[in-house]
């Protein structure tokens, strides 16, 4: 398997690849960790006349940890994973990274090329929603932000331009209880249905909550009737059941060889559960 | 296509070749610089028998261009041990019976040697996580988790002695 050819770009800084993709239009592609493009290139299914590797860029790594966290796009899963100041700072990062691909995947795999790619079986989208955060993109015109929750629009689609790069992803440092709950037919396999919960709770009662979903429509979906349907509950049989119900009224998956409709459903359920549980026992 | 001039630290030794950027780096190791000891099965990124350390971490080299590793320092199975002088993990896998046909085996040990870098004390539990990148479609995995809980004994018995 292999692709057709390519002239091979490595830029130095952020300016530079963004030259390169506006001087090339369609003809150029940006590679991060290469394990969702090079597949598709092996295939044939896509043709890159010019790929831009953006390995040496330095201001696409790094993270920086403070009441917001900044995570460099670059930033490999594996790096998640093993990030100390993460692990302390936003554990749920490390969870869902773990429930990711497989080791070797995870070295070369980044949260940029995850959640920029726009797949809907990507694991980290949905967290993102889930979480709040927001990414940097860089363009032309400068830089903008976008926050997670507009940014998908349908399967590959997203609000990023083929003009701009994905340099970070922002996020409020995450407090209270969370969890991410993935049912996979195999390791390295995409959810069949999986959840990510953050929440907050008072005197026993949640006061907030976040649940997104993966690998349930065209997009990763983010309900905010979920989320509100936990508010003021202990997390109880019924308010589980009401936060699922409402989870159910968001998405809209298709059948596959991951099982058919009412299957994915019913195992969307099962994960939303688990992860209010685990999230609420963490709280 | 022109061709690019690679220049890379394989097991060692300073090699240097010309190839197509969009080569993969397997085939670039099998084909241009006859080490054939990395295997290809699926390439679809999934088997893991093409694993090979890159820069200090276990990659697929059948999802990895040649022109990303231009400059990298790679060390293949070859690198690991060979029949004069076998590696302690390959020397474990013999004894524990951790190969029948062999074809995952140069993927497995190269992964298991990374996995042991990181973390020279595992758990199985651990061991099976970390290795869940490798299929082998013969030994129902028992003998290659042991050998490598093994190797990694023995790994520390021969650290600790040194001391």
């Amino acid at each position: 398997m292999i692709p057709n050819g390519f002239e091979y770009h490595r830029p130095r800084t952020i300016p530079d690849a963004l030259a390169i993709l506006t001087s090339h239009g369609d003809e150029a592609r940006v590679i991060a960790g290469g394990h969702s493009l090079i597949p598709v290139m092996k295939q044939r299914l896509t043709e890159i006349h010019h790929l831009v590797d953006l390995q040496d860029i330095g201001d696409l790594k790094g993270i920086s940890i403070g009441t917001t966290i900044r995570i460099g796009a670059m930033t490999t899963q594996h790096t998640l994973i093993t990030h100390q100041g993460l692990a302390d700072a936003a554990p749920l990062l490390a969870e869902a990274a773990l429930q990711i691909a497989d080791p070797q995947v995870r070295y070369m795999g980044t949260i940029g090329g995850n959640v920029a790619n726009g797949d809907p079986g990507n694991d980290m989208p949905g967290l993102m929603m889930c979480l709040d955060a927001s990414f940097v993109l860089a363009g032309p015109g400068g830089m903008r932000t976008v926050p997670a929750r507009e940014f998908y629009q349908g399967a590959y689609v997203t609000e990023r331009a083929e003009d701009e790069i994905l340099v970070a992803i922002e996020m409020p440092r995450p407090t209270g209880g969370y969890a991410y709950e993935k049912q996979k037919r195999k390791i390295g396999d995409y959810a069949t249905a999986a959840a990510a919960v953050q929440m907050h709770a008072a005197s026993g009662r949640v006061v907030a909550a976040s649940v997104a979903m993966t690998n349930l429509s065209d997009v990763p979906v983010w309900s905010a009737a979920a989320g509100a349907a936990l508010v003021g509950t202990d997390c109880g049989p019924a308010a589980v059941k009401a936060a699922v119900a409402a989870m159910l009224a968001d998405i809209n998956p298709t059948a596959d060889n991951r099982g058919p409709v009412e299957f994915k459903r019913h195992v969307a359920g099962v994960m939303l559960g688990r992860a209010i549980a685990r999230a609420w026992a963490r709280v | 296509m022109s061709k690019m001039h690679l220049k890379l630290k394989v097991n060692g030794k300073s090699v240097e070749t010309l190839c197509e950027p969009r080569e993969l780096l397997i085939h670039v190791l099998r084909e241009r610089l006859n080490l054939t000891g990395a295997h290809i099965g699926c390439e679809t990124s999934h088997c893991g028998v093409c694993t090979v350390d890159l820069n200090g971490m276990s990659v697929k080299s059948c999802t990895v261009f040649a022109a990303q590793v231009q400059g990298a320092e790679i060390t293949t199975i070859e690198g690991l041990g060979g029949p004069d002088g076998m590696s302690v993990l390959q020397q474990s896998f013999r004894e524990h019976h951790g190969l029948q046909c062999g074809y995952c085996t140069p993927g497995m040990i190269t992964r298991a040697h990374r996995l042991l870098q990181e973390n020279p004390t595992p758990t199985e539990e651990e061991v099976r996580f970390g290795m869940a990148g490798n299929l082998c479609r013969c030994t129902g995995y028992q003998n290659i988790v042991k050998a490598i809980l093994h190797a990694a004994s023995e790994m520390n018995a021969a650290k600790e002695a040194a001391q």
